[in-house]
């Protein structure tokens, strides 16, 4: 039988857990980590069907990095997600059909590897002959020997760098791939003026969000030393607390 | 053993890290290793599989590595945000600089083959290198910026505790 059929059953059974398992655990430390779980699962899924690259950015960014991320929100959030009821019918009902639709859509789609899909009869011939990333007069491969002047390999892909998805992002597509790069700036450029605050303005944002979510209580003047060089501890034991901005 | 915080109830780490041993000497062992596989997936994306975006995220993870062990606050110590905006601009400027350097010398936006005109093949593999640790470096400090502003309360919070208060 097929071995890549059986490992990717395998592995989107797993993964298929992992999602049903997300939707149902009310811990969100839970749900972070399987989530993680399911990116790690995909990634195996892609390195299964010689998408290297894909796999490595799944494991990279699902499995690494969003994870971090979302934990970093929930420490800084809460643990636990509200009680919600089981099942909403709407919600399924959406649910199932896109999920229908999707892969109906599939059934139009040539199988898996097969070399005579439209891509391979079409597109990725015009691709490798242009000339944009490739070196020009490059003999193909495994025809010529290791020349002098172009020290390269010789599983050097046809002139191109070995790498077929670098030659393809860097050179076929670099426009493209330095406008994705232009996003991730502004998305941090974004971050940066929508979220980072000055310390002032941190420190007193935070006062006031301690003040309107404590229940208001009697300030007592908490006897202080007069001259007496403290660290503060806890949040309500500081005098800089009491309200006298509101004075 | 782990406290909430009374307002958000949030859970918190345990205050001091230098009671923490195990973590603390781990990560500082794994931190360059880590760096050192970011920048060989950075320089290798050419060759196999990876990337500047790859490399860029792995090299994030061991910044925000340190920072979950040793508090955001010891991480914006190491690598200030003034630094992570400069590199954020500054791997899009090489990104684009490559392509317009391709410009001036009388071939095409970012046709990297005219970096070295007597063997294309180099000047190829050197372009796409640079465009990589373009990319690479934008990630970088976009990931880590990203991690900063997310808990930044969190940091913020610990850097007013530190805050001796005189009267």
């Amino acid at each position: 039988m097929n071995e890549v059929l059986i490992l990717d059953v395998l592995l989107l059974t797993l993964a298929l857990v992992a999602a049903v398992a997300i939707v149902r655990v009310r811990s969100l430390l839970a749900a972070t980590m399987l989530s993680g779980i399911y990116s790690l699962i995909m990634a195996l899924v892609w390195s299964n069907m010689h998408a290297l690259d894909v796999g490595f950015t799944e494991a990279a960014v699902g499995a690494g990095a969003t994870t971090v991320l979302l934990l970093g929100t929930i420490s800084a959030t809460g643990r636990l997600s509200r009680r919600t009821p089981s099942l909403d019918l709407r919600a399924a009902a959406v649910v199932l059909f896109t999920g229908g639709l999707l892969i109906y859509g599939t059934l139009d789609m040539p199988d898996f590897g097969d070399p005579h899909a439209p891509i391979h009869q079409h597109r990725v011939p015009k691709l490798l002959a242009q000339q944009v990333g490739k070196v020009p007069g490059r003999p193909p491969l495994g025809m010529d020997p290791p020349d002098p002047a172009h020290p390269h390999p010789r599983d050097d892909f046809n002139g191109h760098v070995p790498n077929t998805v670098t030659s393809l992002l860097a050179a076929y597509r670099g426009f493209d791939t330095m406008f994705e790069t232009a996003v991730i700036f502004t998305a941090g450029i974004s971050l940066v003026l929508l979220l980072r605050r000055r310390d002032d303005d941190i420190v007193e944002a935070w006062d006031e969000r301690e003040r309107e979510v404590q229940t208001p209580r009697p300030v007592a003047p908490v006897p202080q030393p007069p001259t007496r060089s403290y660290t503060a501890v806890g949040a309500s034991a500081e005098p800089d607390d009491a309200p006298k901005g509101e004075a | 053993m782990s406290k909430r915080h009374p307002v958000t109830g949030a859970f918190q780490a345990p205050r001091l890290i230098e009671h923490q041993s195990v973590l603390r000497v781990s990560c500082k062992l794994l931190v360059p290793f880590i760096i050192m596989f970011a920048v060989y997936v950075i320089t290798h994306g050419e060759l196999g599989p990876g990337g500047g975006f790859q490399g860029g995220v792995i090299m994030a993870a061991a910044f925000i590595f340190y920072g979950l062990v040793f508090g955001a606050s010891r991480l914006v110590d190491r690598i200030p945000s003034r630094i992570t905006d400069f590199l954020m601009a500054a791997g899009v400027l090489l990104y684009a600089g490559v392509g317009l350097h391709n410009l001036l010398a009388g071939s095409n936006f970012l046709d990297y083959s005219a970096l070295n005109p007597a063997h294309p093949s180099e000047g190829e593999a050197l372009g796409m290198t640079l465009v990589e640790y373009g990319v690479g470096i934008t990630v970088t400090s976009v990931f880590i910026t990203i991690y900063v502003t997310i808990t930044e309360p969190r940091f913020m919070r610990s850097k007013r505790e530190n805050v001796k208060v005189t009267d």
